[in-house]
């Protein structure tokens, strides 16, 4: 078969699969968001930890849950790796250092897993089965919790409640992360990938060398690094790595799992608002997105820019055999336009336009699909900007869903869409202007530019992927990028929630003839020319000088 | 009784048995379930799908190997490794200095424009074409990169078909029978449509020795 037609014919038996889990995914995660039922495990869990299931709170309580898990977590993560030398399974590595310790407990908690250290020469089992892994399910269910809460804000009327986040927190972990997780983690390790406790062998291969095979539990921790759209690797090569991706199945699998959620949480959102053509619409809009940046990033691999590799004769560098162009930049473009960061490939080897395309999916603020739950809500933000630029045109006061936004709606939704940005590039200028900052970077020119840009916009979207030529390993860029990872998670978190609250509390007004339909193509269209244009104008100085730069220049 | 706790105090605690109690679930119970499932059920590949030449472990399927004559001073940290002319070679490696290191997998992340890594690719093409002895237009882009992991088992068919005539001769075999064994070792893609035609070095090689 042509090497073309089996890449089209791979990217088209993931959308058929996404499509069928749409449905009925979606629709399991409304139910789960929704019901009054308590399982008899949950309410055990409810007792254990000294909450109520029963009650909902205000947009504040909410808030504020989800500010202290958070600063528990990044405290006891960080603890748990200062102290692995103490532990069982540590395989004698030393404890990890102070700056990045703080790095990566602030990397996994926020959904980031931004690797500044090298897992199989840095951390021991246990710190990376019961501190890392337990956050890449948490926090992709804290994600999800506040998605939920903001749909509530939606749905809801006269209210000052959004939902019980450790009811939410609970519930999707309990009844989707981890039975999902149990699943594909057999089906990995029946495909080859490794799973058990044991340190490094020592063998003598057969040409006499030595060689140490790594083990670990790895399939347990790939399966929720994927569908929690995580993207830290047990090892250093991430899902380039055999035994995190030890064949093209298990490719293409991850590739699903790590969009799943997010493609399917449209679904939840229409159901839960009572009107399934408002899901439809936002879904169109992120799958129109990630069809583009497939198709674009596939084309610029093909095309090899750039002089090693025409040299090479193909855009290998960086690549495995096993899945080639198509495979690898399936994974690319799926990978930053979710909040995943896994790898396949290394981006940094890219073709200058094709790595440009990694960086742009990032900067439209991982929406299409988005990391799980940040996708959703990150999407319903800009399509209140849409809303409100609508009205503009028409001299009206904009509604969506039956919700007014005034001044109080649109200030959030502004601030959201400015927080990111002025992270992104406030921090990039900032290394670029100091010298002993700018000695870390590997490549030069603009390329080496462009591995600051990609290093500040992957932390502040809590992606996770670099242009890994840039050394982070320095107390500087350690102690730089975990603050990035948490204000880009968490600053967002709160507009998000002060939205929903302000919405829940309004009584909703009446469709009438002149309310903007936001389920039609024409909303679609416009959501999407928002998106472009919000991003392309924030961002194209700096790309221009980057990516743009390099790319356009021969 | 004890003066209850002052809110934040007690939301933050909530946080604490929460993360507690799932990390018992998620990072204690999950892992270990499977770790057992795996290890009962399906051993070989949970341990790293090892290969073995007469009773004795050589290496994993899934992880490619060096294949090269050994270090006239082994001390030496600048003596660069030569590849040995009876194997099938690997790609280029970016894992641990001499490549092919699990302990320190990665690529080289150099820049498609970088003038060191066009230098270097230029310079291996000249190299495996007169090991080889082939043109050197027929050196195909696998074996001139280094692959993501530094790891990779796998090299394209062409390459594997023009190492051909360069093994057979260093080993003293007949050309056919060699590119008999390249033919019986590829992969097609999975399903039809899944990732890229390959040749397991590892295997390949593996088959070649027990060829004699």
């Amino acid at each position: 078969m042509d090497a073309t037609l089996a890449g089209f014919l791979q990217a088209l038996a993931l959308v058929a699969a996404l499509a069928l889990s749409h449905r009925p995914l979606g629709d399991y995660m409304a139910y789960l968001l929704t019901s009054g039922k308590h399982l008899r495990v949950e309410r055990g869990i409810y007792r254990l930890i000294g909450v109520d299931g029963g009650f909902d709170q205000t947009w504040m309580a909410y808030l504020r849950s989800v500010l202290a898990f958070s600063a528990v977590s990044v405290l006891l993560l960080y603890a748990f790796q200062r102290l692995q030398n103490h532990l069982w399974l540590s395989l004698g590595f030393p404890a990890v250092s102070p700056a990045t310790a703080w790095n990566t407990a602030a990397s996994f908690v926020t959904n980031t897993n931004w690797q500044s250290y090298s897992g199989e020469s840095t951390l021991g089992h246990l710190v990376q089965m019961a501190g890392l892994a337990v956050q890449n399910f948490l926090s992709a269910a804290v994600g999800i919790a506040v998605a939920a809460a903001l749909i509530r804000g939606f749905h809801r009327n006269r209210t000052d409640q959004v939902g019980n986040f450790w009811v939410d927190l609970t519930r999707v972990t309990l009844r989707l992360l981890l039975p999902v997780s149990i699943v594909f983690a057999i089906v990995f390790v029946a495909a080859g990938m490794v799973e058990n406790l044991h340190a490094a062998s020592h063998v003598t291969t057969l040409s006499g060398a030595a060689q140490s095979i790594t083990g670990g539990p790895v399939a347990s921790q790939e399966v929720i690094k994927e569908l929690g759209t995580n993207g830290g690797g047990f090892y250093n090569a991430n899902s380039a790595h055999p035994f995190e991706n030890p064949n093209p199945l298990t490719n293409w699998l991850e590739i699903y799992l790590l969009l799943v959620i997010s493609f399917s949480l449209p679904r939840t959102f229409g159901t839960m608002v009572g009107d399934r053509r408002q899901g439809y619409a936002i879904v169109a809009v992120m799958a129109l997105f990630w069809v583009c940046s497939a198709s674009l990033l596939t084309f610029f691999e093909w095309q090899h820019h750039g002089t090693a590799l025409q040299a090479a004769g193909a855009a290998m560098e960086g690549k495995e055999v096993r899945f080639g162009i198509p495979g690898s930049a399936l994974f690319a473009s799926s990978t930053t336009l979710t909040s995943t960061g896994a790898v396949n490939s290394f981006h940094d080897s890219f073709s200058p336009l094709g790595g440009g395309v990694t960086v742009f999916d990032m900067m439209l603020g991982e929406i299409a699909p988005g990391g799980t739950g940040s996708g959703l809500y990150g999407m319903l933000i800009l399509a209140v900007v849409a809303v409100f630029v609508a009205g503009l045109m028409v001299g009206r006061t904009p509604e969506y869903l039956g919700k007014k936004l005034g001044g109080r709606e649109v200030k959030f939704a502004s601030l959201y869409i400015l927080t990111t940005p002025a992270i992104v590039l406030i921090g990039t200028g900032v290394a670029m202007s100091f010298k002993a900052e700018r000695a870390n970077i590997l490549n030069s020119g603009p390329h080496g530019f462009s591995e600051v840009l990609y290093a500040f916009t992957s932390a502040a979207n809590n992606n996770g992927s670099a242009f890994a030529g840039l050394t982070v390993t320095s107390t500087w860029w350690n102690t730089a990028l975990g603050l990035v990872m948490l204000f880009g998670r968490l600053l967002p978190m709160v507009f998000v929630l002060a939205l929903a609250g302000s919405l829940a509390r309004q009584q909703p007004v009446p469709v009438t003839a002149g309310t903007l339909p936001t389920h039609r193509p024409l909303f679609v269209g416009m959501l999407s020319g928002v998106v472009l244009i919000v991003v392309g104008l924030t961002y194209f100085p700096a790309l221009a000088l980057g990516p743009l730069a390099e790319g356009l220049h021969r | 009784m004890a003066k209850p706790l002052p809110p934040l105090i007690r939301l933050h605690l909530t946080g604490l048995r929460v993360l507690l109690v799932f990390t018992v679930l998620c990072g204690l119970a999950y892992p270990l379930l499977i770790t057992g499932i795996a290890q009962v059920a399906l051993s070989r590949q949970a341990n790293g799908s090892p290969v073995k030449k007469d009773g004795r472990v050589v290496g994993s399927s899934l992880l490619g190997q060096t294949f090269n004559l050994p270090k006239k001073n082994p001390d030496d940290p600048k003596e660069q490794a030569a590849p040995d002319s009876k194997w099938f070679q690997p790609r280029p490696s970016a894992a641990g200095t001499d490549g092919y290191d699990p302990t320190a997998s990665g690529a080289s992340n150099l820049g498609p424009n970088d003038a060191g890594l066009t230098q270097t690719i230029h310079e291996r093409r000249a190299a495996i074409a007169a090991f080889d002895g082939v043109a050197a237009g027929q050196v195909p882009p696998d074996a001139l990169t280094a692959s993501g992991s530094g790891l990779d088992p796998h090299i394209s068919p062409a390459y594997a078909y023009e190492q051909v005539d360069r093994v057979a001769r260093a080993r003293g075999l007949d050309a056919p029978k060699v590119r008999q064994l390249v033919k019986d070792h590829l992969q097609g893609r999975t399903l039809g449509f899944l990732g890229e035609p390959r040749v397991d070095v590892v295997t390949l090689n593996l088959a070649l020795a027990r060829l004699g």
